[in-house]
């Protein structure tokens, strides 16, 4: 028999019961909750008289809708205000074991929130009502987003009734070039093997260019694993996995710990383990990526050229480039490095994390936002990430440059909060969709790291991040 | 949940491919603690010339009569036929309650997304794959033809066209009793309490941390 991937291991694992024709049962770990995806689950629940299998399996918070300025004045929207209220009676009500409710100091998007407290391990099975919890696949867990009846059934069950993906290898060998960040390698996958490229597949990412990858920038790189179409994206843990986890509020401890270690140590892929599909990727071949369109496949490296639609032979892509172009207001052949910016947006749970601000503060260090730029938004991912960048003093790098510093949330990530883009506004931003309407409606967005983010708010338009310091 | 068994209906054709999410249903609906009354809404930012806000009442709003589902002739379709990567984007199970509560009862696209291939059957939503030549050719029929329908039988798994043809499509075997019973997924998996009882214990005694 051949070996095992990482995503057999995992799966097999939690294998609660099989049919014949391969739907499983499968036992999850970890259910991470917010308050959009969850309201009409919990109110299932109370229609039919369930308890929640497992309260403290449950890891919850508001992030969607919750403001990032003025906390104090609470949420005036009201319909939103309804469903962060609705979320805090449904936690009262059925149990969890971490719930950071709005304005909680350690209130944050779900996805930074869930790593950073210890509550994400390796060899765990994580589940939430949304796209992105591939993230947490950086930990060598088995980590996708369910549906909101998905989440009653994991509610009521424990259990998740799923059939097995297919596995999929996505290997990148080499060191990264200078100014190549997660983000890009995540932003240069997609482009190669586009936005359905991974579908009804579990990615695993490998490689010594994934190895060197800190472990923000393995979430940064599962996050996106979403937009490439996969089920879930994983990395393997090693010992920067562990040497992240130890001594968070709920990793293991004690005897516990080395066990848990020892047992993270076996989840890898064998070495004569067989994927369906294979991926190669040389890291020296990733530039610092731009998108130009409004799906996260049409990127390009930061010197490229807004694409030609009558240079494309394929009439379904032609229309599809020729709509993008429309929707984006871009003209063909323009330098990517020409097109101007009204805002910036650094945050969302692609790259909101500590490692991110720093990068994007060294950009920012002793410089100011072009004038021609409305308004540079800096949100950190949560209420810890936001004091640890205090307390190096990232806020005063970003307001000296004239950015804002925000309270944590998702805020322009998809703009259900006040945090938008007018119609026709054209967007620098680190997080992970540039979908029509996206960061509000007629809203034009375009992908990027943190360090391109922050150097193009300095420019007033985008910039080759390599070249940044040498520029006049 | 209600059941799924046969659709004979008009078909509305949508061309284009990775149709999001968020197009299906635009976020600010996703304020609702409700999942019902998204119908209105349903492609939102296509269908009306305005902005849509939940709660707001769509009979007088500005249609987009550039966008096909506003034309005469397909008022009234039951089945959507869509091009690959149909659904992709977010996790929001609105769009197929939007999709449903609209008067879908089959999305046929020669691919989906996971997540959104998944939250269908949960709501009496049949998504049909049909190798992308022939929803092409459907496609062309489709247009070439109106008041074209298709019938969609769940118990044969057949797509069945005008002229008679009857095309076979592949549906899981668990996903297609629930939908054709109308079953809900909880409590058949309650049935086996018992078992996942008996798994939680010996995980829990090989990874106590897990429990913590
Ligand atoms: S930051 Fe954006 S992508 Fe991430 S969970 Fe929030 S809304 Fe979703």
């Amino acid at each position: 028999m051949a070996g095992q991937t990482l995503y057999d291991k995992l799966w097999r694992s939690h294998v609660v019961r099989e049919d014949a024709d391969g739907t499983t049962l499968l036992y999850i770990d970890r259910h991470l909750i917010h308050e959009v995806t969850t309201p009409q689950a919990f109110e299932g629940l109370r229609l039919s008289g369930r308890r929640a299998w497992r309260a403290n399996s449950v890891v919850a918070t508001a992030d969607h809708n919750t403001p990032t300025s003025d906390w104090d004045q609470g949420i005036k929207e009201e319909v939103a205000r309804l469903q962060v209220e609705q979320l805090d009676a449904n936690i009262k009500e059925f149990g969890a074991l971490v719930y950071f409710p709005f304005r909680h100091a350690n209130q944050g998007i779900i996805h930074v929130i869930g790593p950073e407290n210890g509550t994400t391990l390796p060899g765990m099975t994580v589940v939430c009502g949304d796209s992105h919890t591939s993230t947490h696949g950086a930990f060598g867990a088995l980590a996708h987003g369910i549906g909101t009846s998905e989440v009653e059934h994991v509610l009521a069950t424990q259990t998740l009734v799923a059939k097995k993906s297919k596995a999929m290898l996505i290997k990148v060998d080499g060191p990264l070039g200078k100014g190549v960040t997660a983000k890009d390698v995540a932003l240069a996958i997609i482009g190669k093997i586009g936005t359905a490229g991974g579908t009804g597949c579990a990615v695993e990412f490998a490689g010594s260019a994934i190895e060197s990858l800190s472990m923000e920038g393995r979430m940064t790189l599962c996050n996106m694993a979403i937009e490439a179409g996969a089920r879930a994206g994983i990395v393997a843990p090693d010992d920067k996995t562990a040497a992240y986890l130890k001594g968070l509020t709920h990793a293991p401890k004690g005897a516990d710990w080395d066990k848990a270690v020892a047992y993270w140590k076996t989840l890898k892929s064998d070495a004569d383990a067989r994927f369906d599909s294979v991926v190669e990727i040389k890291a020296a071949e990733i530039e610092p990526q731009v998108t130009w369109g409004t799906s996260p496949e049409q990127v390009l490296a930061v010197g490229g050229r807004v694409p030609d639609p009558s240079q494309e032979a394929d009439p379904q892509k032609r229309a599809s480039i020729t709509r993008s172009l429309a929707y984006m207001g871009l003209t063909a052949g323009t330098p990517l490095v020409d097109i101007k910016l009204d805002k910036v947006f650094i945050g969302s749970c692609t790259n909101s994390r500590i490692e991110d601000l720093r990068a994007a503060a060294v950009v920012a260090r002793g410089q100011k936002k072009a004038s021609s730029i409305k308004r540079v938004l800096v949100v950190p991912g949560s209420g810890q990430v936001k004091r640890q960048a205090e307390a190096e003093g990232l806020d005063k790098v970003f307001l000296d440059a004239g950015f804002e510093w925000r309270e944590p949330g998702c805020s322009m990530c998809l703009a259900m909060n006040a945090d938008r883009l007018e119609p026709g506004e054209r967007c620098a931003s680190t997080s992970n969709r540039n979908f029509e309407g996206r960061q509000g409606p007629g809203g034009r967005t375009h992908l990027v790291s943190p360090a391109m983010a922050a150097a193009a708010a300095i420019a007033g338009h985008f910039v080759d991040i390599r070249s940044f310091g040498e520029r006049s | 949940m209600k059941a799924f068994k046969r659709i004979k209906g008009l078909v509305f054709p949508l061309d284009r491919a990775n149709v999001d999410t968020d197009a299906i249903i635009p976020k600010q609906f996703l304020k609702s603690i409700k999942r019902s009354g998204f119908g209105p809404y349903l492609f939102d930012e296509l269908r009306y010339k305005d902005h849509g806000e939940p709660g707001m009442d769509c009979t007088n709003r500005p249609l987009n009569m550039d966008f096909p589902l506003n034309w005469p002739r397909f008022q009234g379709a039951q089945v959507l036929l869509a091009r690959d990567n149909f659904g992709c984007g977010s996790s929001r199970e609105h769009a197929p309650w939007a999709i449903e509560n609209y008067g879908f009862g089959v999305v046929i696209a020669p691919s989906f997304a996971d997540i959104f291939f998944n939250n269908c059957f949960q709501n009496g939503l049949l998504p049909v794959v049909l190798p992308a030549p022939t929803v092409d050719r459907l496609f062309k029929e489709c247009l070439a033809t109106e008041g074209y329908t298709l019938e969609v039988d769940l118990e044969r798994q057949t797509v069945t066209t005008p002229s008679g043809e009857a095309i076979p499509f592949e549906v899981n075997p668990h996903r297609k009793h629930c939908l054709m019973m109308g079953l809900d997924d909880i409590a058949l998996t309650l049935q086996h309490a018992d078992e996942i009882r008996a798994f939680e214990t010996k995980h829990k005694s090989a990874q106590p941390w897990l429990f913590a």
